[in-house]
C-alpha cells in the first residue's frame, strides 16, 4: 500500500495531462456547436480541401523524414568511427540547434529565404539567379529537415555506438566486406534507433502548422494548418477537434505499423 | 616451412611499447599458446595476426607471403573472440552460416555444414535458437563453430574460456583438443591461465612486457624454466638465491645441494627453482636442511605447508600432513633442482620482472 502512494503524482499527471484533455477533445469532436451528437466533424476529413491538405502533409512529412534519414545515418556512422577529437563534442555540435527556440530557428530561415533575404542578396552579389523557394513546399521541407534533423541523429547515433565493436570485427573476420557488414550487421542492429528517429521526425512533420505557416506564407496548407485555423480564425472547435481525432488515429495506426516492422524486421529488412 | 612467421614486429599504443621486435614461427597443425599476464602483448599479437591491428614495424608472413597489410576479411584466419561476439540479430544457424554465405556456398552445403559444426560442439538441434537463449558456455561453443565451419588454416582464440566457470572450462579444454585433432587446424591460443596453457598446447610461448621469455613444450616450460619470471608465472615454486660452487654443486641457505646442472662457472650467483612438490620432508637430521613447519593448509590433493629452514620459507606440498610446529628436515633430489642465470643487466631484469 505504502508503495502505491508514490505512483500518485504520476496517476494525477496521466489523468490531468492525458485522459481529461483526450476526453474533452473527443467530446468536442463528436458533437456540434449545440452539443448534439454528430459524426460530421470526423467525416469532414473526406472533403476535398481537407483530403488535399492531409495528402500534402503526408507527402511533405515523408519527404522530410527520408531526407533526415539519408543525412543522419551516414553522419552517425562517421561520428561513431570518428577519431577527431572527442566524439561527444561532435554530437553536441549537431544537437546544439535543438536547444534554441524552435520558432526562432524557423523564423531565421524565413529571413534567409525571403525574396530580398540574405541568401538572395549574396546570390545577387556573385551574379547568380535568385532562389525563389520561400512560400513553396520546398521551403517547408527545408524547415522541417532543419528543425527535426537532431531528433533523427540522436537515436541513430545512440543505436550505432551501442553495437559491440567485437561483433563488427567478427563479421570482417568471417570474410565480410564493408558493404556486407553494413547490410547484415550495422543496419539491422540500428533498426531500433532508426524507428525512433523516423517516429520523432515523421509525427511532428505530419502535424506541424508553425513551419508551414512561416515558410509557406499561407500558400502551403497542411492538415495542421487547417486544424489550427478551425481553432483560431474560424472558432470552430468542434471541427478542429474532429480532425485532430482523425489525425491521432491515423498516427497511432502508422506507429503500430512501424513498430511491427521493427519487431519482425530485425535482421531481415534487407 | 613455417605456416606463419612474425618478423621483428613492434607495436606501441600512445607511446607505450606493447611488442618489441617480436619474432614467432608457427608450424602447420600446431596448438600454440601465448601465455602471459595482462598487458604482456599477447592479445596484440593475436590482433595483428587477425588483421585488426597493423604493426608499426615488422612483417607478418603467411606461407611465405607478406600479409601485414591484408584486410581481415581476406585472410585464411578466423578468430574466436573473448566475448563471443555472436550476431544478436541472427539465430544460431545464421550465425554459423555467416562466413559460408559470404563466400557464396550453396544452400545444401551450408545446411550440412551448420549441422556438422553444431554436432562438433555438441549442440545438435540448436539451429533455430536465439543467441540470448544460450548460456555463456553454449555461446562460446557457437563462436567456435562459427569460426571453424569456414575451414580456416589458422584459428585464433583470444581467452575464449575466460568467462566460463571452472568445470565448464575444463570440459571445453578437452573439447578444443579434440577439435584440433579432428580438424587438423592450427590453433593459436591466448590465455593468462597457466593451467590452460599446459593442458592444451603443443608449444607454449611465455610472454612478458612484449618479449618472449621462454618457448617450449609444456613439460619444458614447467620443468626447466629459463628465468625467474617463467618459474614464478608457471605453477608454484620456491625461487631462491644460490651460488653455483662448481659443476653439479649449488649452495643454498648455507648448505651445498647436489644438482645436475653444469657450465655455470665457479662461485657464480644464480637463481634456483625448486617446485613445492619436489621437496622431500623427513625426520630432523635426515635431509640437508632442518626446519620447522609454520603453516599447513589442506587443498584437496595434498597439504600445502610452509617450512622455515635455513632462513628461507619453503613452500612444500605433500600428501602426508606435518602439523604446524613439527621439526622436520628437507631434501631435494638433484634432478629437481633447476638452476637459472641471474639477469645480467637492468634491462634484462626488466624483462623478468615479477608481476
Amino acid at each position: 500500500m505504502s508503495k502505491k502512494i508514490f505512483s500518485g503524482p504520476f496517476l494525477l499527471f496521466i489523468i490531468c495531462g492525458t485522459i481529461v484533455p483526450l476526453g474533452v477533445i473527443t467530446f468536442y469532436g463528436i458533437t456540434d456547436r449545440s452539443g448534439a451528437f454528430t459524426l460530421e466533424n470526423i467525416t469532414a476529413i473526406t472533403t476535398g480541401e481537407h483530403m488535399e491538405a492531409l495528402l500534402l502533409a503526408l507527402g511533405l512529412a515523408l519527404i522530410s523524414t527520408v531526407i533526415c534519414l539519408v543525412i543522419a545515418f551516414p553522419l552517425g556512422l562517421i561520428l561513431k568511427d570518428s577519431k577527431l577529437g572527442k566524439k561527444g563534442f561532435m554530437v553536441f555540435i549537431f544537437i546544439l540547434p535543438m536547444w534554441m527556440n524552435f520558432l526562432l530557428r524557423t523564423m531565421a530561415w524565413q529571413v534567409l529565404l525571403e525574396r530580398n533575404g540574405i541568401i538572395n542578396q549574396v546570390l545577387g552579389l556573385i551574379g547568380l539567379p535568385d532562389l525563389n523557394i520561400i512560400n513553396t513546399p520546398t521551403a517547408v521541407v527545408l524547415g522541417m529537415v532543419y528543425d527535426y534533423l537532431p531528433f533523427m541523429i540522436l537515436p541513430i547515433y545512440n543505436a550505432l555506438i551501442k553495437i559491440d565493436k567485437n561483433v563488427i570485427e567478427a563479421a570482417y573476420d568471417l570474410g565480410a566486406g564493408y558493404r556486407q557488414v553494413l547490410q547484415k550487421i550495422i543496419i539491422p542492429l540500428s533498426v531500433p534507433g532508426i524507428v525512433s528517429g523516423v517516429t520523432m521526425v515523421f509525427v511532428p512533420s505530419l502535424t506541424t502548422f508553425a513551419v508551414s505557416n512561416m515558410l509557406g506564407g499561407g500558400k502551403v496548407n497542411l492538415i495542421g494548418n487547417i486544424i489550427e485555423q478551425e481553432f483560431t480564425a474560424s472558432s470552430n472547435w468542434n471541427l478542429g477537434a474532429g480532425l485532430s481525432l482523425v489525425m491521432m488515429i491515423f498516427i497511432v495506426i502508422s506507429m503500430a505499423f512501424i513498430e511491427k516492422f521493427d519487431r519482425n524486421g530485425e535482421g531481415n529488412i534487407i | 616451412m613455417a605456416l606463419i612467421e612474425l618478423l621483428d614486429i613492434s607495436k606501441s599504443f600512445e607511446g607505450e611499447t606493447v611488442l618489441d621486435e617480436f619474432n614467432l614461427k608457427i608450424k602447420e597443425n600446431e596448438f600454440i599458446t601465448l601465455l602471459g599476464p595482462s598487458g604482456c602483448g599477447k592479445t596484440t599479437t593475436l590482433r595483428i595476426l587477425g588483421g585488426f591491428e597493423t604493426p608499426d614495424t615488422g612483417k607478418v608472413l603467411f606461407q611465405g607471403q607478406d600479409i601485414t597489410n591484408l584486410a581481415p576479411n581476406k585472410r585464411q584466419i578466423n578468430t574466436v573472440f573473448q566475448k563471443y561476439a555472436l550476431f544478436p540479430n541472427m539465430n544460431i544457424a545464421d550465425n554459423i552460416a555467416f562466413g559460408l554465405k559470404i563466400s557464396g556456398k550453396s544452400k545444401e552445403y551450408i545446411k550440412d555444414k551448420v549441422k556438422y559444426a553444431l554436432k562438433l560442439v555438441n549442440l545438435n538441434g540448436y539451429e533455430k535458437r536465439s543467441v540470448d537463449s544460450l548460456s555463456g558456455g553454449q555461446q562460446q561453443r557457437i563462436a567456435i563453430a562459427r569460426a571453424i565451419v569456414n575451414e580456416p588454416r589458422v584459428l585464433l582464440l583470444d581467452e575464449p574460456l575466460g568467462a566460463l566457470d571452472l568445470k565448464l572450462r575444463q570440459e571445453m579444454q578437452y573439447e578444443l583438443i579434440r577439435l584440433k585433432n579432428e580438424l587438423g587446424i592450427t590453433f593459436l591460443y591466448v590465455t593468462h591461465d597457466q593451467e590452460e596453457a599446459l593442458t592444451m598446447s603443443d608449444k607454449v610461448v611465455v610472454m612478458n612486457q612484449g618479449y618472449i621469455q621462454q618457448m617450449g613444450t609444456p613439460e619444458e616450460i614447467y620443468n626447466e624454466p629459463e628465468n625467474a619470471f617463467v618459474a614464478a608465472f608457471i605453477g608454484d615454486s620456491n625461487i631462491i638465491d644460490g651460488i653455483m660452487m662448481e659443476d653439479r654443486m649449488v649452495k643454498i641457505c648455507g648448505q651445498v645441494f647436489p644438482c645436475i646442472d653444469e657450465g655455470f662457472g665457479k662461485k657464480k650467483p644464480v637463481d634456483v627453482v625448486i617446485r613445492p612438490e619436489d621437496i622431500i620432508i623427513g625426520k630432523p637430521g635426515s635431509g640437508i636442511l632442518d626446519g620447522v613447519v609454520t603453516s599447513n593448509v589442506f587443498i584437496g590433493v595434498h597439504y600445502e605447508m610452509c617450512i622455515e629452514a635455513g632462513g628461507f620459507e619453503w613452500l612444500a606440498q605433500n600428501t602426508v600432513s606435518y602439523p604446524v610446529g613439527t621439526a622436520v628436515s628437507i631434501d631435494v633430489a638433484p634432478e629437481n633442482i633447476q638452476i637459472m642465470n641471474k639477469p645480467q643487466s637492468e634491462d634484462e631484469e626488466a624483462l623478468a620482472l615479477d608481476e
